[in-house]
């Protein structure tokens, strides 16, 4: 299996192929790609940098221009796919139709990847894609249980590749219109979930309160952490009770599945955390690379170290990780 | 401008939905969709006594559209899909690029649902292409990028090939999971949750914790907290190109409102749904704001 690793500056990048990252996804520094944050992400310049160290160390580059273009902006889509033809990159990480169409009319031999923001769940929404612009590969949507990744993956027309570890998307990517109904900006319509600049922190008398544009997504008490505002992972009222109504703040992590996966004939596991700092990356990548060279070359003994664990939930977003869909029970 | 009535969103229970569709035979509206387009698990009718009342409705003189689940997972969905897609008559609404493959490989028309990610003329003109012959775009869609869409669906010459519907009245659906949320709103999983979403006819409201309507869920479907209200801007959508407004079926007022909305498009006036809708409208989306925001607009669409 192939271990896909975040970016989102070349330090990080750099960190992601020392550590053992097989393949590297990064977006350029523009509304084209879903983490659209200040301060983030690659230009002309440096993206050729990125290409040059990454091949010169055997391992790949992804471009995710994975938003959807609306009419106003669509030549900065056509411009990052032009980008990253000059670039060499290895592939790119799509997930508009119309970008998918100018891709491979105008660069027939680039390979493209079906991006999760694609919301592609089932075989016949895979052979779509296959027919209509030659995808190679999709990443899946977080809401697939084990079970169901396993039986796409034994009639799927494409290579698949799954979420693995980091921040946990409990909607179907791609089609969450939960941070646009409170900000108006959504990674669909501008390449970000809960944008920074729509978040308030407000002293409240039993502690600390998060807003976004203005509405109360959670309050904590003073001695305890306190979570980034995202509407999904907020404490709301419904049926009379208190409660993170859609999910707790919790992150991701598969490790325990790897064995399994790989049985399915998974590809390629990705992480998450564009927007995380270098030592994330340096950090989750080695966890992830001995995680994997310990599964190929014991596959029937695998079993998971507590210094994995230990490392992964010290870099995890909030206290808990979770098997997330794949798990039938969290459903 | 004509009037759809969108699916039934929630789980009514099959002796309510007979009811409804019986009544909704006689309203002045001009197309029906009909179909479980959220949870495959809710069987109040089974898809062959969908596609009969289809059938019935479209005997009747109204356009009937059957539209299919939003999120497709199971080998077992993806065989009702095909049944659906089978009917051998009537328009199939695709939520999902899974139907649009079915009904392209079969040549068949179709409309586009808002759950497909359509933002720009490109995609638009390839799902033409393929088959598509009515749309309706995501209900985040600003008023100006749809106004520019069809700008260039013009200018490429395959605007007229294409019907633009908006969703324009109801909770608006905002997002999909794998997770039963009403379920875990009764402490209960998915696989065992007891169609707790029986219990909430237009759907369970979430709130905030200072008391402000926030959201509504509907199964793992997350609406808006808000009910839209886009019907004002009729008049604007039909300067734009617009050739249909959707009214998503709540349990309460509904036949008043689409009478209302169809007397008041007969004599070109803004309808007036004061006191009939429960809580607090918004149409943010529409003039660019946040979705649950609402803006005197005056009718002007600007």
């Amino acid at each position: 299996m192939e271990l896909v690793a975040p970016a989102g500056n070349l330090p990080s990048l750099k960190a992601a192929v020392d550590h053992g990252a097989d393949a590297v996804y990064i977006g350029m520094r523009d509304d084209t790609n879903a983490r659209h944050f200040p301060g983030l992400n690659f230009d002309a310049g440096n993206l050729a940098k990125a290409v040059f160290y990454a091949h010169v160390n055997g391992a790949k580059v992804f471009l995710a221009i994975n938003t959807y273009p609306q009419p106003q902006g669509w030549q900065r889509w056509t411009r990052a796919v032009d980008l990253a033809a000059d670039a060499g990159l290895d592939a790119l990480i799509v997930a508009d139709i119309g970008v998918m169409e100018y891709a491979q009319a105008r660069y027939p031999g680039m390979r493209l990847h079906l991006s999760v923001q694609a919301s592609a769940t089932n075989r016949n929404a895979l052979s779509w894609y296959r027919q209509a612009f030659g995808i190679r590969r999709a990443v899946l949507p977080r809401v697939l249980s084990l079970n169901q990744v396993v039986r796409l993956a034994a009639n799927s027309p494409v290579d698949l590749e799954v979420f693995a570890f980091g921040s946990l998307c409990i909607m179907v990517e791609g089609r969450c219109q939960l941070s646009s109904y409170a900000t108006g900006k959504s990674p669909n319509l501008s390449g970000a979930c809960s944008p920074a600049e729509f978040v308030t922190w407000q002293k409240h008398p039993s502690g600390l309160e998060s807003r976004l544009n203005g509405l109360l997504v959670d309050r904590f008490p003073a001695d305890s952490a306190a979570g980034y505002p995202v509407i999904c992972k907020g404490r709301f009222r419904a049926a009379g009770a208190v409660y993170h109504v859609l999910e707790e703040p919790t992150s991701l992590n598969t490790i325990a599945l790897l064995p399994a996966l790989a049985r399915a004939g998974i590809k390629a596991i990705k992480i998450e955390g564009r927007q995380r700092g270098t030592a994330y990356v340096a950090q989750v990548t080695s966890v992830w690379r001995a995680a994997l060279d310990a599964l190929h070359k014991h596959s029937d003994a695998f079993a998971v170290q507590h210094e994995w664990l230990h490392s992964l939930a010290s870099v995890a977003e909030g206290a808990q990780t979770t098997l997330g869909a794949y798990q039938r029970a969290w459903q | 401008m004509k009037i759809s009535l969108g699916p039934v969103l929630y789980y009514w229970p099959r002796e309510l939905l007979l009811d409804f569709y019986a009544r909704a035979a006689g309203w002045p509206v001009d197309t029906i969709y009909l179909g479980e387009t959220v949870c495959s698990k809710r069987r109040a009718l089974r898809t062959a006594e969908w596609i009969e009342l289809a059938r019935e409705i479209s005997r009747s003189g109204k356009q009937a559209v059957l539209s299919t689940l939003s999120l497709i997972e199971a080998e077992s969905e993806l065989s009702t899909l095909a049944r659906l897609c089978d009917n051998g008559e009537l328009l199939v609404e695709a939520n999902d690029m899974a139907a649009v493959h079915l009904l392209n490989e079969k040549h068949l028309p179709f409309a586009g649902g808002h759950a497909l990610n359509i933002y720009n003329s490109r995609s638009l003109n390839y799902l033409q292409r393929q088959g598509m012959i009515r749309w309706t775009p995501p209900v985040e869609l600003p008023r100006a990028t749809l106004a520019a869409v069809l700008g260039e669906a013009a200018e490429l010459g395959f605007g007229e090939r294409l019907e633009t519907e908006v969703f324009a009245f109801g909770h608006m659906p905002l997002a999909y999971s794998a997770r039963c949320f009403t379920a875990r709103a009764s402490n209960l999983q998915k696989d065992s949750c007891e169609f707790e979403c029986l219990k909430y006819p237009d759907g369970l409201p979430v709130y905030t914790q200072d008391d402000k309507r926030l959201l509504t869920l509907n199964g793992i479907q997350s609406q808006s907290g808000q009910v839209l209200n886009l019907l004002t801007e009729w008049q604007d959508m039909q300067q734009l190109g617009v050739r249909l407004v959707r009214i998503s079926p709540l349990s309460k007022h509904l036949e008043t409102i689409i009478e209302h909305t169809h007397t008041a498009i007969h004599e070109g006036r803004m309808p007036e749904l004061t006191g009939l809708i429960d809580g607090e409208s918004c149409n943010g989306y529409w003039f660019g704001q946040a979705g649950h925001q609402w803006v005197e607009s005056m009718g002007s669409g600007s």
